[in-house]
Formats: C-alpha cells, structure tokens, sequence
C-alpha cells in the first residue's frame, strides 16, 4: 500500500519566528480517514498548510503521493495542489459574489488537469451530481450568502471533492455545526471520499469525533515544535 | 479566461463602491477632455476671428500690438498712415482689395472705427462668412454709423438713434465730438467676433469729427463745427488711416508683399500675416492652457487615487477571498492579476464613461455655448488626442493596481490559509 503522505524532518515557522512545526516522522496510506487533533495554536492549519503546498516546509521532506513538495518551485506547488487537493476551511468557504454552482466548479476551472479528471463527464453535470449526495442539489442556483453555515460547508466539501482529487484536507469544518449536522455532514463526506478513493485529513480539536475515524494522529506527540 | 470572470464578477459584487469609483473617473475624464476640446474650439475660433485677410499693415510697432487694435479692438495705435502711402499701397498690382481702417475714438466704451465700403463687402470671419446687416443699411454718409450687434444690445439703440463720439478710447472720455452726433443707420448680424463690440463710420466721418482738432486740442469754445459746417461726403479730404487689411492676388507674392512693405521707405510700416501672428499670440496665452490642463490631470490622478484607496481598504475584506483561491489552486500571480485586472477594469470603465459623458454633455450644450458664449465647439469622433488620454487613464490604473495586488501577493505568499482578522 502506497503512502499517501510522508514527512520526514519537517520543520517549518513563519518567516524569523519561532518554529511552529518540527515533526521527524509521520505518514499516512492512501484511503486513510485520519483524525489530526491538538490544542489551538498547535500548528494544525499550519500543518495542512505545508501538506497543501501553500506554505514552504523550512527543512525536511514532504512527500504527497509521491512527490516532495519541499522540492517544488512555488508555481508546481500550486499547480499540484490544484490537481491533487480539495480543501475545506472551518468556515467562511465560499467566494461571496459566485453562485453555490461557480464555486463548486471553480477547482476544474482553474486547472485543466483537474477538469480533465472528469473523464468526459460535464462540469456542471458533475457538479449537480455532487450536490444531490450531499443534499444541496436544490440550492445550486443560489447566491451563497442565503446558505445556512451547514449548507455552506456541504458546497465547501463539493467543491473540494470537485473532480476526485487524491487528497481531501479539511480544517475543522464541522466546529460551527451542531453535534447531530456534524455526524451527517462527517458521513456525506465520508460516502463520497469512498467513492473517489481519497484519504482525507481532517482536523479538529473537538475529540468526540475521534471514534468516526480510522486512524488519530495527535499532532502534540509528533511535533516536537510543540509548546 | 476565469480569472477576468472573476474580477468581474467582483466588481460587480461591490456594485455601489465600483460605481462610486467609476463615477469618479468618469467625472475627472471628462473634465480632462472637456476641457481639451474647450481648449481646442477657443483657438479654433481665436484663429478664425479674421479670415482671407493675407496681411495687416500698419505703423511700425509691435506685431501684437497691432493685431490687438485692429483685430480685436484692444490697446491703441501709436502712430497712423498717411492717407496718400495707403492709397499707393492700394493700387499695388500684388494687392487685390483692401480694408482701410481708421481708429482713436470711442462711444460709452466701445471702439468707433472709421472705414468703407470695403469692409462690408471684403471683410470675412469664421471660414469665409461675411459681414450681414440685422437691420437698416451699411453706413455710407458722413454722420452714418453702422452698429455692431453688441453695442445695438447693450446700449438699447435702434435705426435713426442719435450716437455721440467721444475722441480717444476710455470708457468715458470727456472730450466729447457731442456737437456732431451721428445717426444710426443699421445694425450689423452678430458674428461672434470683436466685431459685434464696436462702432462702425466713415472715415469722412472720423475727419469730420476732428475738424478744428488739428492741433490735437477741441476747438475754442464757439469755434465748434456743426453739421452745417461740414462739408459733403466727397468734399472731405481723408488724411490718414490707422491700419489696414489687405487681400492679396495671388497667395504666393505674400510675403514678398510683406517684406517690401516692411522695406518701404516713405513711412515706417510694417506688415503682418494674421494667421502667423494669431498664433504667436495664442502661444502666448499657452501658459494658461498648460496650467489648465494641468489641473485637470490633477483631478484624473485625484479620482484614480480614490480607486486605489478603495481597492486597497477592500482587501482587507477579501482576505477570505484570496485564501480560498489560493485552496483551489490560484497561484499568487493569480491574485495579483485579479486585482490589476479589477483595477483596469475600473480605470477603463471610467474612461469611456467619461467620453461617453463629454459627447452627451457636447451635444446637449454645444448650442447654448455657441448662443451664450459665441464659443463654437465642434463635435468629431475622438482624435488622437482622446485616445492618448483614455490610454494614459488605464495604463495609470494598471500601474496602480500593482499597489493592492503586490499587498495581497506578500500575504498570499506569507499567510498560508490561516485567515487571521
Ligand atoms: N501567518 C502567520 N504568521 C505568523 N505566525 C502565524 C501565522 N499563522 C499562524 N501563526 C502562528 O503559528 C502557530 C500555529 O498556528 P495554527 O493556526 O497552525 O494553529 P491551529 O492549531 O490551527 O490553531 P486553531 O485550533 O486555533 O486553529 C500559532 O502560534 C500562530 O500564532
Ligand atoms: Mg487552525
């Protein structure tokens, strides 16, 4: 079984400050649901900053299938991260002036690797698509701003799922939810990561979520960076 | 293109702030090439003021000088022609017609100009019009005057109103030629030029009112001239013109012509090419132009600063924004080309609001300016000029939206996706 993701010797801070990431090792198999959780401040959006190749590890190597993003320019970073990674934010997910069916499409919109992982399939069709799994396939032709934070953070997870990329990272989009949405919304995800065959790297520090997972990674214990 | 849809989009988004800020371009736009085709009608028309006069001749003195007494009605000559070298100059073979002129005095503020027949039929304005009459005749008897629109307006004279003179040219002078008053024998059609502001007799009119004033001084008390006094028209003897217009026969002995009346020996004289000299002039006046247009440049870098300040507050907002693209894949380069993008749009959206808005504003005043002001500004398509202005208008704006996106670059580089307000 291939790795997913493997990091060896990170060390990551932002610019000349204190180093926020120091972790030796950690890796996780393709098809992982993993669980990252630390206190606030521990460096999670920081680390799945790394992992999206948005943020430039320091030192130390950061294999995302395959490939060692400390080893990319900033432009093949952000052109592999188009391709390979979905991304969901804790909230505030959408553009405000696109519709809920733009901002599905705008991942296979801004890369053309991406679009291409449709196979044939129509954007717009598999956009809809997406959306009537995740319950939102009537919400589709409305300005964002009218969506309850719950319907947001589904059209966030359809955009991020938009064109099956290998990697979906999610930075606690479930913490403005209430616990019933939370598990609905965690299983829609689930289903359609499933069905793409994607791991995904959720992160919270809320741990009653912890038992839905396959596999917990406490980010405290690995980066030694922590305070 | 997603990232133009995008930035319009956004634009769109902030509807009432991008309309603000295209507004305000628009605004300083217009007024920049208002402004210019204003500028662009006043020398039109400055230039026009006489028109097929080939030469001005005069006593020696300053060019200007004499283009601003015989032109336009402004200063006073120093010295006048003899009658007799005018007449010679006259019958040269290189001249076709001319208009004598005869100047000094003045009624209630306006020039009195003594001349003849040829003025009304020779002299011409604006692209070869001629002078017309409202009312009555061309004045052609010793105490006729003929009034130029203006003076028949303001003074509220009518035909066969009595008009006194006044000797010399200050709005009240008080050596008065009361005691021949003149009668008013027709109104001329207004034309827009200096024309319409002054006075027009006979030059047996102006030796007429200066009888006795040989030595420059009125006439003793009792020794004044009456009507009776004065001899009929063609027993008056002229003895002097001020300047005068000439019509050449041929374009090219110009300024042959010119130089051999400034060679000539019987009298200091010279000669002027009114289209050459108007335009010193106005070179001139070109200060003020170059202030002007100034100013007004000023005001399009005001209204593109205020663009600037607007797209740069709001990125505050659109950090989200930015992050999210970022997520998806944009590149920061991206992200700098989004907000340039915007701010071109908005710079372009507010230059051809702006043309747009000086045409409505052209057509709807053009007539009223032209009525009111005399000031006629014509309507073309936009010139080279135009062009030069609304792309200097964009390229500003795609200079100045480097300021926001470089901002928003740093941070997209720095920030990672961890939006912290
Ligand atoms: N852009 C930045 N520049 C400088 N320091 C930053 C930046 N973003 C985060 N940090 C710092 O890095 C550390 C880790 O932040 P990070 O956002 O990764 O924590 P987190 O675990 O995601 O916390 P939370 O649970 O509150 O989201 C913090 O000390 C934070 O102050
Ligand atoms: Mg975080």
């Amino acid at each position: 079984m291939s790795l997913a993701i493997d990091v060896r010797r990170l060390r990551f801070r932002y610019g000349n400050g204190p180093w926020v990431l120091d972790i030796p090792e950690m890796a996780l198999e393709r098809g992982t649901r993993a669980f990252l959780f630390g206190p606030s401040g521990s460096g999670k959006t920081t680390l799945l900053g790394v992992l999206a190749g948005v943020l430039k590890p320091d030192e130390g190597e950061v294999n995302v299938l395959g490939r060692d993003l400390a080893s990319l320019s900033g432009a093949q970073r952000d052109a592999f991260r188009a391709e390979h990674i979905g991304y969901v934010f804790q909230m505030f997910n959408l553009i405000p002036y696109l519709s809920v069916l733009d901002n599905i499409t705008l991942p296979v919109r801004m890369n053309a690797k991406r679009r291409a992982r449709l196979d044939g399939a129509g954007v717009k069709e598999t956009a809809a698509l997406l959306a009537d799994h995740l319950q939102i396939g009537d919400l589709l032709k409305k300005p964002v701003t009218e969506l309850s934070v719950g319907q947001q953070q589904r059209v966030a997870a359809c955009r991020a799922l938009m064109g099956s990329p290998e990697i979906i990272v999610a930075d606690e989009p479930t913490s403005s939810l209430d616990f019933d949405r939370r598990e609905a919304f965690l299983e829609l995800l689930f289903a359609e990561c499933e069905r793409a065959g994607a791991t995904l790297v959720f992160v919270s520090h809320d741990r009653t979520l912890e038992g839905m997972f396959s596999r917990t990674v406490p980010l405290p214990d690995i980066n030694r960076a922590a305070l | 293109m997603l990232v133009l849809d995008l930035a319009l989009k956004s634009l769109r988004n902030r509807a009432f702030s991008t309309s603000l800020t295209v507004g305000s371009i628009a605004l300083s736009v217009a007024l920049l090439i208002g402004v210019e085709n204003v500028r662009v009608g006043m020398r039109d028309s400055f230039s026009n003021t006489i028109s097929q006069t080939d030469l001005i001749v005069g006593a020696k003195g300053g060019t200007i000088q004499l283009l601003l007494y015989s032109v336009f009605g402004m200063g006073s000559p120093t010295n006048n022609l003899s009658w007799d070298t005018y007449r010679e100059w006259a019958e040269h073979p290189a001249i076709e017609w001319t208009i004598p002129y005869g100047l000094g005095d003045s009624h209630r503020g306006f020039r009195v100009i003594g001349t003849n027949e040829d003025f009304y039929r020779r002299y011409r304005y604006r692209g070869g019009q001629a002078i017309a009459l409202a009312e009555g005749r061309a004045g052609s008897e010793v105490f006729d005057v003929t009034l130029g629109a203006d003076v028949a307006a303001e003074l509220g004279y009518g035909l066969g109103d009595e008009v006194g003179v006044t000797h010399g040219i200050g709005a009240v002078g008080f050596l008065n030629h009361d005691h021949l008053p003149f009668e008013v024998a027709g109104i001329l059609a207004k034309t827009f030029t200096p024309v319409d502001r002054a006075v027009y007799v006979t030059l047996e009119g102006i030796e007429a009112i200066h009888f006795g004033w040989e030595d420059g001084a009125p006439p003793m008390a009792g020794e004044e001239h009456t009507h009776e006094d004065v001899l009929a028209m063609e027993e008056i003897e002229i003895t002097q013109v001020t300047s005068f217009f000439v019509g050449t026969t041929s374009r090219r002995d110009v300024l042959r012509l010119q130089r051999e009346i400034n060679d000539y020996e019987g009298e200091p004289m010279m000669a002027v090419i009114p289209g050459l000299a108007l335009n010193e002039m106005w070179q001139g006046i070109g200060y003020a132009e170059t202030g002007l247009r100034l100013v007004t440049i000023f005001v399009v870098l005001v209204g593109l600063l205020g663009m600037l300040v607007s797209l740069y507050t709001s990125l505050n907002e659109r950090r989200r924004e930015m992050a999210i693209l970022r997520a998806v894949g944009a590149g920061p380069k991206s992200i700098v080309a989004l907000l340039v993008l915007e701010s071109v749009c908005l710079a372009a959206a507010g230059a051809i609001c702006g043309l747009a808005l000086v045409y409505v504003l052209l057509s709807a005043g053009q007539p009223i300016v032209e009525a009111q002001v005399g000031l006629f500004i014509p309507i073309r398509p936009p010139g080279s000029v135009e062009w030069l202005f609304l792309g200097a208008v964009v390229t500003a704006g795609f200079l100045m939206g480097f300021v926001p996106a470089l901002k928003a670059y740093r941070t997209a580089l720095h920030d990672g996706l961890a939006v912290r307000v």
